[in-house]
């Protein structure tokens, strides 16, 4: 590999990094997993004057819950830590599902969750399973913390809401209420392929009826998408074949895919009906169980 | 004393573990890149973005300010020396830089030499090319219309983009068979172009001493004697002066048997600078420039009688050459043996005519474990097996073993000419069919059937030739298809052997080391095996083609008997005893009656250079060439058994059994990993894999993330079976077997979708089956044809 020229610097702290981006404004970039910047530098595509390696910054490689539940997930959290996790399975199932899903291994050992949201790749998987549980992005900025609703983040194909000088420190999932289930359904032609066309499913159940549905879709539009009428239909109601097919419609009609040669427009568009069917009837097994 | 334990020896049959593999696991191999020479400088090469312009200027003087820049060579600087076009191996001619225009996207253009190779990158982001943009011709269809761009104006004389035209077999038998079927079988089809993708890519280390004039190049090459030959043949310099080592290679598959321009060029740098120059390609250079596989149109039909008797094939090939005819083979045949389809069926008469057609894509064809072409003979021939049964209403099974030549047949002509002289083939196909339950599975495929569940079976049946020569009709350059060995025994036994093929990972040192312990009780471990260095290793014509063993293999065997006869003379001076009264078993020459009075191979190994008779020439080795009489004819038979779901068309493989008879194994643990192999590139080319073309000539299958390799994740489990039909010919009855699964498989994964799907009205699907491809075909009850389109209708 034989990049442009850049410059390199591995700060040790997250006030060092900040004044590194302070000065360099764009023309720095964050290497945390690598997983996305590197090819992008080996093919000259981005050529930043200035690596800011986050790797040696303590405290960010966590994923924890507060006491009332919220979930954290540190900028430093690798893919693998998630998908070995002992507190997702049960807990995040949506998150338990998705990680395995995430690249192949060899990516999932060195990427990481938050940068996989601030690379705004709209086949990138882990933005659908934040906008399915109304996640947050934890931004450090020259004038301090904010959080930034999962919905808000992504601007467009590789455009993050981050402003010059802020660095993402933590992606955020708040804590879920009842009977909680969900699932990451994805169609690839290949273990580390993108994704074709992805479905995160997350529901939140007090007895039959859903409290709270979100349904994201990956690969299937400029950004990965909120299927926010497929959401409408299914809260307050059970789930039976016509609220389930009802949703599944919802949700086709609210994705944007473009043909290409992972598939024609329809194809993708059925796919995602399809695995919109297959999650909620998964959640519908499980809670009759 | 008695004879050694063959099997404790490591020979015949043992499955010996690979002895390199104790380098290369341990990152201890050595290859070109890991060679630094002192001083070395390294090369970039400036490719084409255009698939098809013509170059109005090209400027290198921002390049040349940088520091570190030692050399820029152009085209232009390349003809000074007669050396901007080189031959092909298929008597076409090829750019090495190009002067007048480029013709597919990633062609050579310029190439900068620097002090390290980030700089030569620096150098090649700053020269400036002016293209005039032409229209591109990206399939043979558009290369073939009246008003299409001539792609080769360099060529005199060339009118259109027609690169070849070529038929065999009988054409008028064959229409009187066809004028007599009871049902006539049509099938259209495209093989996608595919590309072997070695790990490693290409690459070279050229040296030139200015002080001895030798130039040694170190070299991705699975035949570095034919480099040699070719560089003595067009360049000035003399072939004794000329060195191609060709160190550990990570990966061939018929990617690294052309001469490539970087190859040329990294050379001609080093000669103009006096200093060792190093090439090496990256992924996408190697993707988007080198030799691929495939790209071929098929249309055929076949004639047959109600009761699935075949009377005759007809069938004709459109192959996209790319704008070089730069296949690597040595057959007369223009399209390489496509014409070995059908060779294991009693098919009557035949009739194939083939068209070539130059296209603004990268030059190739006849790479990637296919032995030139017959990978797409396969794929069509059993693809056709598959919709004949069914326009028959006849079962897959039985219509093969109608049609299949019996055991009694060898040695059989072919209608289109091959003598194929070996072959237990209904046994084979009985072994597939039990080992898979074929009866048991049509049950539980109907069941499921009424379930709402898709499952399918596919077979694949195949002979294919492997191993050129003979040297009657296979030659590169004029050179004949034979292989050479040369074994030299050391005093205390020990020996080394140096052969003409070149392993690229085919185990060869393993393996090499069992034949001469087999014939002479030599341990294998006391065999050293050398290949690749033009220097030391006698001339061979290189590893390709499953051509090692039948051909090396066998040379291998001839030494070492040559070694055996001088050492029984060397065992009767010992033993006292006239040469006739001596017997042999292995390790061993013992007095007839008196088998208690030996002498073992090593102490006929130490009298030969410390206790010779009176007149015999000291030492013991020898050399051999061996020239095969035929190719070896293997089979196959691979079965597949996959689920699809309707819904969104993906499909699952649920079981392969692979029957393959190979003749007689030499180390089987070798021969299943490389069926294994051949099975995973089978599976891949059936359900992922392709390179395209969109229409302004872009390719897309540049990198890993378009151009899919199978991971162990999705790979099937195999379950292997054998049979041995000894091969008639050579020495040890072993037969070729490194292409056997690439190239019968992939028609064992389609033709089980398609079983699949028999009540959909669908008949061919092209591969590689995709999801999406195998949904629409579903959703439309259509035939899917064609490459997956790049399309962008948003």
């Amino acid at each position: 590999m034989y990049p442009s020229r850049f410059r390199y610097e591995a700060p040790r702290s997250l006030d060092e990094a900040r004044a590194l981006l302070t000065r360099f404004g764009d023309e720095a970039k964050i290497l945390a997993g690598g997983q996305s910047l590197v090819p992008l530098l080996k093919l000259r595509f981005a050529a930043p004057e200035l690596l800011v390696d986050i790797n040696n910054i303590p405290g960010l490689d966590h994923h924890r819950e507060d006491a009332d539940g919220t979930l954290r997930i540190g900028a430093l959290c690798r893919h693998v830590s998630l998908e070995r996790s002992a507190l997702l399975p049960g807990r995040h199932p949506l998150m338990a599902s998705a990680a395995p899903l995430i690249a192949d291994p060899i990516v999932r050992n060195r990427g990481t969750l938050v940068g996989s949201l601030c690379h705004s790749d709209p086949q990138g998987d882990w933005a659908s399973v934040l906008l399915a549980l109304g996640g947050s992005i934890v931004a450090l900025g020259p004038s301090g913390r904010r959080t930034i609703p999962a919905s808000e983040f992504s601007l467009g194909p590789f455009q993050n809401a981050l402003l010059p000088g802020e660095i993402a420190i933590e992606a955020v999932v708040p804590a879920a209420q009842g009977h909680v289930s969900g699932s990451y359904l994805k169609l690839e032609r290949r273990v580390g392929d993108f994704a074709t066309a992805g479905v995160a499913v997350a529901l939140e159940m007090s007895g039959d009826t859903v409290t709270r549905a979100g349904i994201a879709l990956t690969g299937v539009g400029p950004s990965n998408i909120a299927a926010t009428a497929a959401e409408q239909a299914l809260t307050g109601r059970a789930l039976t074949t016509d609220t389930i097919d009802e949703a599944a419609e919802l949700a086709a009609a609210a994705a944007q895919p473009r043909s290409d040669h992972r598939g024609s427009a329809a194809y993708k568009r059925h796919v995602v009906a399809t695995f919109v069917r297959r999650g909620l009837q998964r959640q519908e097994v499980g809670a009759a169980a | 004393m008695t004879a050694v334990d063959e099997v404790k020896i490591g020979g015949m049959g043992a499955s010996r573990r690979r002895v390199e593999d104790a380098r290369f696991v341990r990152g201890r191999g050595n290859y070109v890149d890991d060679i630094k020479l002192p001083g070395m400088l390294h090369m970039e090469v400036l490719r084409s973005p255009l698939a098809h312009a013509t170059i109005t200027s090209i400027d290198t003087s921002k390049a040349w300010e940088i520091p570190g820049v030692r050399l820029v060579l152009t085209g232009e600087m390349m003809a000074q020396r007669n050396l901007a076009w080189m031959p092909t191996l298929s008597y076409d001619t090829q750019a090495v830089l190009a002067t007048d225009k480029v013709r597919f996207q990633g062609q050579e253009v310029c190439v900068v030499i620097a002090d390290d190779p980030y700089i030569a990158k620096d150098g090649c982001e700053a020269i400036v090319v002016d293209y005039e943009p032409l229209p591109p011709v990206v399939n043979p269809l558009q290369s073939r219309a009246a008003d299409a761009p001539i792609i080769r104006d360099d060529k005199e004389g060339q009118t259109d983009n027609t690169c070849y035209r070529w038929e065999v077999g009988d054409r008028a038998a064959t229409d009187r068979a066809f004028a007599t079927a009871d049902v006539v079988s049509k099938l259209k089809l495209h093989y996608p172009r595919s590309h072997p993708s070695p790990i490693e890519c290409c690459g070279a280390v050229a040296d030139y001493n200015p002080a001895t004039q030798k130039l040694s190049v170190f070299m991705t090459t699975q035949a570095p004697h034919i480099i040699r030959a070719a560089f003595a043949l067009v360049t000035e310099l003399p072939e004794h002066m000329i060195r191609i080592i060709s160190p550990d290679i990570g990966g061939g598959f018929g990617n690294k048997v052309p001469v490539y321009p970087g190859y040329v060029a990294a050379t001609l740098a080093s000669i103009l600078l006096g200093k060792p120059v190093k090439w090496i390609e990256d992924k996408t250079g190697n993707l988007i420039s080198t030799g691929f596989g495939r790209d071929m149109y098929l249309d055929g039909e076949m004639a047959l009688r109600s009761d699935g008797k075949i009377l005759a094939v007809r069938m004709h090939a459109d192959t996209d050459q790319g704008a070089f005819f730069s296949d690597a083979q040595p057959s007369k045949f223009k399209i390489g043996l496509m014409h070995s389809a059908f060779a294991c069926y009693d098919v009557g008469a035949g009739h194939i005519t083939a068209q070539g057609h130059y296209t603004n894509k990268a030059p190739g064809g006849v790479a990637y474990r296919c032995s030139f072409r017959v990978t797409e003979a396969m794929f069509f021939q059993e693809r056709m097996m598959q919709a004949a049964a069914v326009d028959l209403g006849m079962d897959q099974a039985e219509f093969r073993r109608r049609n299949l030549l019996h055991d009694d047949a060898f040695p059989a002509r072919t209608p289109f000419g091959f003598l194929v002289d070996s072959g237990q083939y209904g046994k084979c196909l009985q072994i597939g069919l039990d080992a898979i339950g074929y009866d048991q599975f049509k049950i539980d495929q109907a069941e499921a059937r009424t379930r709402g569940r898709r499952l399918g079976i596919g077979i694949s049946t195949m002979t294919e030739p492997l191993g050129a020569g003979n040297s009657r009709e296979y030659d590169i350059l004029g050179i004949k298809m034979f292989d050479s060995a040369e074994l030299r025994v050391h005093m205390t036994g020990k020996a080394i052997l140096r052969v003409g093929a070149k392993s690229q990972g085919q185990g060869h040192e393993t393996t090499w080391g069992q034949i001469v312990a087999h014939e002479l009780g030599i341990p294998a471990a006391d065999v050293i095996v050398e290949e690749g260095d033009t220097d030391t290793a006698p001339f061979g014509m290189g590893t390709y083609a499953s051509r090692s063993t039948p051909v090396a293999g066998a040379a291998i065997a001839m030494v070492s008997r040559k070694i055996r006869a001088k050492a029984r003379k060397l065992a009767a001076h010992l033993l006292e005893v006239s040469e006739e009264d001596v017997e042999w078993e292995l390790g061993r020459f013992y007095v007839r009656g008196a088998p208690e009075r030996g002498a073992t191979i090593q102490e006929c190994a130490m009298a030969a250079y410390s206790n010779m008779p009176d007149g015999m020439e000291p030492g013991l080795e020898n050399n051999a060439y061996y020239d095969p009489p035929n190719l070896t004819w293997p089979f196959a038979c691979y079965i597949a058994t996959v689920e699809v779901d309707p819904a969104t068309g993906v499909w699952d493989v649920l079981r392969v059994v692979a029957v393959d008879d190979c003749g007689v194994r030499i180390n089987p643990m070798i021969v299943e990993g490389q069926i294994m192999g051949g099975l995973t590139e089978a599976y891949a080319a059936a359900s992922m894999q392709f390179q395209t073309y969109d229409a302004d000539g872009n390719i897309v299958g540049s990198n890993y993330m378009d151009y899919l390799l199978p991971t162990a994740w999705e790979t099937p489990g195999f379950e292997l079976h054998e049979v041995v039909t000894p091969c008639p010919h050579h020495p040890l009855g072993a037969k070729g077997v490194g292409e056997c699964a690439t190239v019968g498989g992939p028609a064992a994964f389609v033709n089980a979708v398609h079983d699949a799907l028999s009540d959909t009205g669908v008949r061919n699907i092209d591969m590689p089956l995709l999801p999406d491809r195998v949904w629409q075909a579903v959703q439309d009850g259509q035939d899917v044809s064609g490459m997956p389109p790049v399309r962008s209708d948003a």
